[in-house]
């Protein structure tokens, strides 16, 4: 045990040791999490001369005080959840404060058949032989320290199954909430199995309501069986005092769709790592994201697709808008192997700085090992079009109107690629809020239908 | 009857050069004027600046629109006073669509005279009116602005722009390149059906073939960046049989 003299000092680094093991979790669980300790130890906290890690530095998040999440979960009134949840989705949710999984704000009543949505702890007492084939597997940690961070602070986590070919239409919410009522380190998790033929989306949404320092480190395992279609959306609106690293891991059987939407809308450090695996043959994959890092925030993107099986399409479209002293990376890898032929991947990453103190880093990079495959890829960095906007001006939109137009068109563009109507709505509304010229722009949003 | 538009020893240079050197032109409300001249005689550099272009330096004269300084107004307040112009390229803008921002255009117009906002149906409505001068489906306006538009279809969305706007000061500039013969009968059907008493034109065109179909009152014929001759539509067709040519030499024997 640890006194509360060595909490105000503790740092991440110290987070393995002290984190409480007070959820119930099998053996093998317990064994994983120790020896994930010991891996995080061994590995520490990557440094700049990682060439992954080149853009983001972890040095004021290694100095950082820290407290470890745990213990019962701290209380929070439903009207504040409520104002804090993206509006509109109305299914199944689990909701953690502060890391604990709160019951009272969560529902998982009245289910589909075929649809299972549990805390992770109650998946692998009840579902044990399916939890121990997936949990970790995609998510070793071996060489990732914020994986095995994770793996080795593990509280409760979220578990979601969906049965051979159900067909699941309302989106899984997974809201965590930091209070800010302590500098919190949480470890989301969240495994996801979707079999054969079925179809299903979750989001998982990070909100933190208050301005103190705190560390969101989530892992989620995604298993697209074949023919499957998963769609998984990711939402981060932390403060200026946030650190939120995310890991997101995708195994894709044959003919599997899959999709991932980011949309990183604030947090002062915030690291978002896609890696889908396309394992079997004619799988697509999409990774669409948008940053709108402000102030001094830092976003960074980095996806690794992996194309392990013939005729596979990827297509990464990343966007971001760059404000006052934002700094943005964008890191994209696309990785064929030998036999992966007919493979068609693209990627694209568009920055639009709208401050000369604005930093834009881009870095597309392909590891190609098969002859018969098309992969293309473009990055930007510019300012707006200054015809478009002279055009606009010349049919009586102010200069601010215009900049207001223009910018949300651009980000605008990546959600329209979100099928899941309620969530493109939710993101496009808070997306104004996020944007400069805001209170100009009611006219121009709802209009896109024309 | 007095002018709508009073251009005076207008001077204008882009990167020290000088484009504009001392054009005149007055236009009274009613009145189709059409300004014709060979590539580089400032014909589209004339558009650009009375629509407010600001990457023109000008150096000399005035222009007065309806009684008030037009050099002075920023573009859009010169779009909501009543000036249109029809680009000769219009810019595509991905992801901004035509009706999303041409309503908020049309109610910026009325708030600067002081009226009140119209609802979306309304604009709809105004807007529907519209695309029938000009063959419009209602399917390109809620495309992206002039993104994979045809020549013709780009042509077509300004006029149809310039219906819905409807400015007292209409500038087209080369309206007519790059357009068909039955897409020029449409683009000029448009525009005759917006003629009025109360409306001027600035018609810029290379070409005599426009004015077969928007039938000018007076014809320019810009040179070197002045105004070398002025005559009425039986100009145009001088030129179309002598070229431009024809026109320097009286005015080089002078200078």
């Amino acid at each position: 045990m640890i006194s509360t003299t060595d909490q105000r000092t503790m740092t991440i680094l110290d987070l393995p040791g002290a984190t409480p093991d007070d959820v119930a979790f099998p053996p093998w669980l317990a064994t994983m999490r120790r020896a994930a300790a010991t891996r995080f130890a061994e590995l520490g906290l990557p440094a700049r001369n990682d060439e992954e890690w080149r853009h983001t530095s972890l040095r004021s998040l290694q100095s950082t005080p820290l407290v470890p999440a745990g213990g019962t979960a701290s209380s929070l009134d439903a009207g504040v959840v409520n104002a804090a949840a993206l509006p509109g989705l109305t299914g199944p949710r689990l909701v953690f404060v502060d890391g604990v999984l709160s019951a009272d704000l969560s529902s998982l009543d009245a289910l589909p058949a075929g649809l299972t949505v549990l805390p992770l702890s109650e998946a692998a007492a009840r579902h044990e032989t399916l939890v121990r084939e997936h949990f970790g597997v995609l998510a070793d940690g071996a060489r990732e320290a914020f994986t095995s961070l994770n793996t080795a602070c593990l509280g409760e986590g979220t578990f979601v199954h969906v049965a051979r070919g159900v067909d699941i239409t309302e989106p899984i919410l997974v809201l965590a909430i930091a209070t800010g009522r302590a500098a919190t380190a949480t470890h989301p998790r969240l495994l996801l199995i979707a079999e054969e033929s079925s179809r299903a989306s979750v989001v998982e949404d990070y909100v933190s309501l208050g301005h103190v320092p705190h560390l969101t480190n989530i892992v989620t395992e995604i298993f697209v069986g074949a023919n499957a279609h998963v769609q998984h959306a990711m939402a981060v609106r932390e403060t200026d005092e946030a650190f939120n690293i995310s890991t997101l891991k995708v195994r894709q059987e044959r003919d599997s769709y899959f999709a991932s939407h980011s949309a990183l809308f604030g947090g002062a450090l915030v690291r978002n790592q896609v890696n889908p695996v396309l394992v079997g043959t004619g799988g697509h994959s999409l990774l669409n994201g948008l940053y709108l890092p402000r102030g001094r925030q830092h976003h960074d993107s980095h996806m690794r697709v992996e194309h392990q099986a013939p005729n596979c399409e990827s297509r990464q479209y990343y966007a971001g808008i760059l404000q006052d002293h934002a700094h943005g990376v964008f890191s994209g890898r696309i990785v064929v192997s030998q036999i992966a032929q007919k493979t068609d991947a693209i990627q694209q990453n568009r920055n639009l700085l709208l401050s000369k103190d604005a930093q834009a880093n881009t870095k597309p990079q392909l590891e190609i090992y098969a002859d018969d495959v098309r992969c293309t890829h473009g990055a930007t960095i510019g300012e707006l079009d200054e015809e478009a906007l002279f055009y606009l001006r010349s049919r009586c939109l102010s200069e601010e109107a215009a900049r207001g137009l223009l910018v949300y068109a651009f980000a605008r563009e990546g959600l329209e690629r979100i099928e899941l109507a309620p969530l493109r709505d939710a993101l496009t509304n808070l997306l104004v809020e996020q944007l400069p010229y805001r209170g100009l722009l009611d006219s121009f949003v709802g209009d896109e239908a024309g | 009857m007095t002018a709508m538009l009073e251009i005076r020893n207008l001077h204008v240079s882009v990167e020290g050069q000088e484009i504009l050197r001392g054009l005149d032109l007055t236009i009274k409300p009613g009145e189709v004027h059409s300004i014709m001249g060979p590539n580089g005689s400032g014909k589209s550099t004339l558009a650009q600046v009375l629509a407010g272009r600001d990457s023109y330096d000008i150096t000399d004269g005035s222009v007065v629109f309806r009684g008030k300084d037009l050099l002075d107004m920023d573009p859009d307040e010169r779009a909501c006073e009543g000036v249109f112009l029809a680009f000769q390229y219009p810019v595509e803008i991905p992801g901004v669509k035509t009706t999303q921002f041409l309503k908020a255009a049309v109610n910026a117009i009325r708030a600067h005279h002081g009226e009140d906002e119209l609802d979306a149906a309304d604009l709809m409505g105004h807007f529907r009116e519209k695309m029938k001068l000009v063959h419009i489906e209602p399917d390109l306006l809620r495309r992206s602005v002039n993104e994979g538009f045809s020549g013709g279809e780009k042509k077509r969305a300004e006029i149809f722009q310039m219906a819905v706007l409807d400015p007292a000061l209409c500038i087209l500039d080369e309206t007519d390149s790059g357009l068909d013969i039955d897409a020029l009968k449409i683009v000029a059907d448009g525009v005759n059906s917006m003629r009025s008493p109360d409306r001027g034109f600035l018609v810029i065109t290379h070409y005599q073939r426009l004015l077969n179909y928007i039938v000018p009152d007076f014809v320019h014929v810009l040179v070197d960046g002045r105004i070398v001759q002025s005559g009425g539509k039986e100009l145009a067709l001088q030129l179309e049989e002598k070229g431009y040519g024809w026109i320097n030499a009286p005015v080089g024997a002078g200078a």
